[in-house]
């Protein structure tokens, strides 16, 4: 594993006196895999690199004059808990109490930022090891710097709670820091185990939520700048058009009213406020070109299992016969999903002497620059990316092209320009989660288990051509779309053949990654698939499952979460008052999860009273942020599963706003989530997506049970109204 | 055009060009409460959800000259860090934000049910609120709206 490597001492960078009382600053750090396992393997699993980008050292932690730790993060908090994480694992290894730590994104221009993006899970589990050798490296620096100034042995001092005392004498780290010159950089001491941590394992409250629970602002449509004016930007509404030329009908006596902007295929309106910039924004006709209106017809014709860039992602043993006797064939489909993170997209950007500010939530920062640079034809020193909380990640935030748009827009004005997106233009140029197609084939053996399995499944983009593809050189070397896959190769090692095949398509619309990506999906198709053939079979459909998994490594843990999954949850073929208990699993990035729902239908609408969640994550840092991402994780996936879905109407996307875009709410949601924790490895695993795998299938199967049934096509709600209709 | 109204307990007159400008722009812009979060625009999210006259307001579909006159209480005012409101108090037992967004409005929301409903049930809770968190929080909202009312309770009775 990566965690193995220590960091060399020579990339260790201090400078002191910097404004704060000593700038702790580590420079580059690269973390790579080393590519021993296959490249598949790596695609699935490949830890993100580290880059730091700005014309600074790169500036990892600040010993501020309170005696406080600021940890300059390299990922961003989306809501994922990771700052929380982070400041476990920093206070464990500095010895210092947890409000003894801050936690803020990096900023491009002085902060180390990730290379790729935030995303996949994987914020925790990539910093595990790192994190925790800086933060013990420099308490080992505090301790001989305060050694060397007081005159004594570095084995008669011991450092807690931001203070390093020898006998009776105490100094604050802050003390000990104002006073070096030059630091002395040691070898990283050894890390504690596992056992002796104070805070991590420990379900500590998150870091950040004061400033959520009393409003402040710190969100990226929070951000202001003196003298900034309002845009609001007319894009395309219909797919693939082009802007051509705007009348206007008034907008120069609009109140507020500062000017147009024309850009490359859209145009804005400046004013004073973004009401009045949304008033004015109705005074321009824009004309477009229009190509072609696509349809879900056409979408329909260029996605289908048999279409597209034919990949196989697994083979093992035979394929298939379709003619054979036994072998039994169903189709499956979900549809085009929207992002739909409540805070909406937007950016502020201005200029100055420095150069170009552009304030946003991003998962992508550096990217962020990089495409602004390229953009806007300066150097990547020239421009910061400021990173703030972001109001909603899940994929959404890798695409950051409207920074563009805002620099473009403050250039324009000379002044600083806040642009934010509409609902309407959210949903509208939302990166989607594409529409897939399934065909799902096997076959039972003579004891009635699965002796074959196939998996066909048609995709649009997911990680191919999005943001981060072009960092991402897997992509290209595999020329599948390792996004598409997830979750899509076959996890039953025990059945002798199976095999999984990729049909990538590329849709006429951007399409990208969205919580979990292929895995909700895919899962759904093959483990509606293997409940369906435990029916046909008469088996106990977890029986059915653990029969064909073997005992060692991923499958070995698997197979103990389902088993435990069906323990915990009580899983029964049989039904109570009406319910029925659905069963499903998956796996994710090395993380197994499965679950167990009661489902009822009450009145034609799809009822889930009850979850039961079991993870692998390995170590849970902090256990109750583990949970509340399966609880998030569980609620997304059934707004998903059951509900949401995108269509192409006259060549436009729509809908353009929540409630025709149909979402869980309280009422949807079960009132009772149980999430069991199981620790079979000792590093951290992700977390965040995993457990999102199994819903859709969970919730079809106990559909089945109840109604006799096979729900294929998400959204399974509509799904159902079509055979009770 | 001069409206006057009390926001958080204070005394405010804006000038606003149109007297339909969303109650939203002026809190968020004007007077630079940030707490109140703009999702939709359109009343169908509850992120700009605050407190007019004590009733749960969408401010982005809210005109400005409506609050004249008007006591209007945002995030900003329900409580402070040093002491909240028996609402966010429950909040942060329960450590119910994830990207944390849409939360203020769905605190706003869950005070003003509980001025009117002091012990809702599930079904009251299923009824009232009805914004949207894309994070997937109503589990523990609906535990903590549960608490707030008992904190809230305790705290009459005292
Ligand atoms: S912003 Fe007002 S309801 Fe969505
Ligand atoms: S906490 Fe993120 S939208 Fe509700």
């Amino acid at each position: 594993m990566a965690g193995k490597k220590k960091i060399s001492r020579r990339k260790f960078l201090v400078r002191g006196g910097l404004g704060t009382v000593g700038v702790m600053a580590v420079g580059t750090v690269l973390f790579r895999n080393p590519l021993r396992r296959t490249i598949m393997d790596f695609a699935e699993t490949a830890p993100p690199m580290y880059s730091g980008s700005g014309t600074e050292p790169q500036l990892w932690f600040e010993l501020t004059k309170d005696n406080k730790v600021l940890f300059h993060s390299p990922k961003v908090e989306m809501g994922q808990g990771s700052f929380t994480s982070f400041a476990q694992m920093i206070a464990d290894e500095m010895h210092l109490r947890m409000d003894q730590v801050e936690v803020i994104a990096a900023e491009t221009a002085t902060g180390v930022v990730d290379g790729l993006s935030t995303g996949g899970s994987l914020s925790v589990a990539g910093l595990w090891q790192p994190l925790r050798e800086l933060a013990a490296t420099m308490r080992m620096m505090l301790i001989k710097e305060a050694a060397s100034q007081s005159g004594q042995e570095v084995s008669s001092l011991t450092a807690e709670e931001g203070y390093v005392t020898a006998g009776n004498q105490s100094w604050s780290y802050a003390e000990i820091a104002s006073k070096v010159e030059k630091w002395e950089v040691p070898h990283t001491p050894e890390l504690k185990e596992l056992k002796s941590y104070k805070h991590i394992g420990k379900p500590v409250p998150r870091v950040d939520l004061d400033a959520k629970v009393f409003g402040d602002p710190i969100f990226g449509l929070d951000a202001q700048k003196e003298g900034m004016v309002h845009a609001a930007v007319i894009r395309p509404s219909v797919v693939g058009a082009k802007y051509k030329s705007y009348t206007s009908t008034g907008v120069e006596s609009m109140p507020g009213f500062v000017q147009v902007v024309e850009g490359e295929n859209w145009v804005a309106v400046l004013a004073d406020s973004y009401p009045e910039a949304l008033m004015a924004e109705t005074k321009l006709e824009v004309e477009w070109d229009i190509p072609k209106k696509w349809s879900e017809e056409d979408l329909q014709d260029m996605l289908q299992v048999g279409k597209g860039k034919r990949m196989i992602t697994q083979k093992e043993g035979s394929a298939l016969d379709d003619d054979e006797e036994g072998v039994v064939s169903l189709s499956f489909s979900s549809p085009m999903g929207a992002h739909a993170q409540i805070e909406p997209n937007g950016a502020l950007a201005y200029f100055d002497d420095k150069g170009l500010t552009v304030v946003l939530s991003t998962q992508v920062p550096g990217i962020t620059r990089t495409q602004l640079s390229d953009a806007m034809d300066m150097k990547e020193e020239q421009i910061n990316v400021v990173p703030t909380f972001l109001g909603g990640g899940f994929g959404r935030r890798l695409d950051t092209s409207h920074a563009i748009i805002a620099a473009q827009l403050a250039k324009a004005a000379g002044k600083p320009v806040k642009y934010q997106f509409s609902r309407k233009e959210e949903f509208q140029h939302d990166t989607f989660r594409p529409p897939t197609y399934h065909t799902v084939k096997g076959k039972l053996n003579a004891e009635g288990y699965l002796d074959s399995l196939e998996h066909h499944y048609a995709s649009g983009d997911v990680s191919a051509n999005s943001a981060i593809a072009l960092a991402n050189t897997a992509t290209k070397i595999l020329g599948t779309d390792i996004g598409a896959m997830r979750g899509g190769n076959v996890m039953y090692n025990g059945i002798p053949n199976h095999r999984a095949v990729q049909w990538h398509t590329t849709l006429p619309f951007a399409t990208s990654w969205w919580r979990s990506l292929g895995l909700l999906a895919n899962t759904f198709a093959i483990e509606s698939f293997v409940d369906e053939m435990a029916l046909k079979a008469k088996k106990n459909p977890v029986e059915f499952r653990t029969q064909v998994l073997g005992d060692e490594g991923m499958h070995g843990r698997l197979k103990k979460v389902i088993e435990r999954a069906a323990e915990v949850g009580a899983y029964s073929d049989t039904f109570t008052n009406g319910r029925a208990m659905g069963f499903a699993a998956s796996t994710d990035t090395n993380v197994p999860s499965a679950h167990v729902v009661e489902v009822s239908i009450e009145e034609g609408q799809i009822v889930v009273h009850k979850v039961t969640c079991v993870l692998d994550c390995g170590v849970a840092v902090n256990p109750d942020q583990v949970r509340a991402q399966c609880e998030g994780s569980i609620i997304m996936g059934m707004s998903a599963s059951l509900f949401e879905r995108m269509t192409l109407r006259d060549g436009e996307l729509f809908p353009t706003i929540y409630g025709p875009y149909r979402m869980a709410l309280m009422k949807h949601a079960p009132k009772e989530i149980v999430v069991d924790l199981v620790q079979g490895a000792d590093i951290p695993l992700p977390v965040g997506e995993p457990p999102l795998g199994p819903i859709a299938a969970a919730i079809g199967n106990a559909i089945r049970r109840l109604t006799g049934e096979r729900l294929t096509d998400i959204p399974l709600q509509e799904n159902l109204d079509q055979l009770l209709a | 055009m001069k409206i006057s109204f009390t926001i958080n307990g204070q005394d405010q007159t804006v000038e606003v060009a149109d007297p339909y400008t969303p109650l939203l722009w002026v809190v968020r812009d004007i007077l630079d409460l940030k707490g109140t979060k703009f999702g939709c625009g359109k009343a169908a999210c509850g992120a700009c959800t605050l407190h007019v006259n004590g009733e749960a307001v969408r401010s982005c579909s809210y005109a400005v000259k409506f609050a004249e006159g008007a006591q209007v209480t945002t995030i900003e005012g329900l409580g402070t860090k040093e002491n909240p409101h028996p609402v966010q108090q429950a909040w942060k037992d329960q450590v119910v934000p994830q990207c944390g967004y849409c939360q203020p409005g769905f605190m706003m929301a869950t005070a003003a049910l509980l001025e009117k409903i002091p012990n809702p049930t599930d079904e009251d809770i299923d009824q009232n609120i009805i914004n949207v968190c894309r994070c997937g929080t109503y589990y523990r909202m609906r535990k903590a709206i549960h608490q707030a009312a008992e904190l809230a309770n305790n705290s009459t009775k005292e």
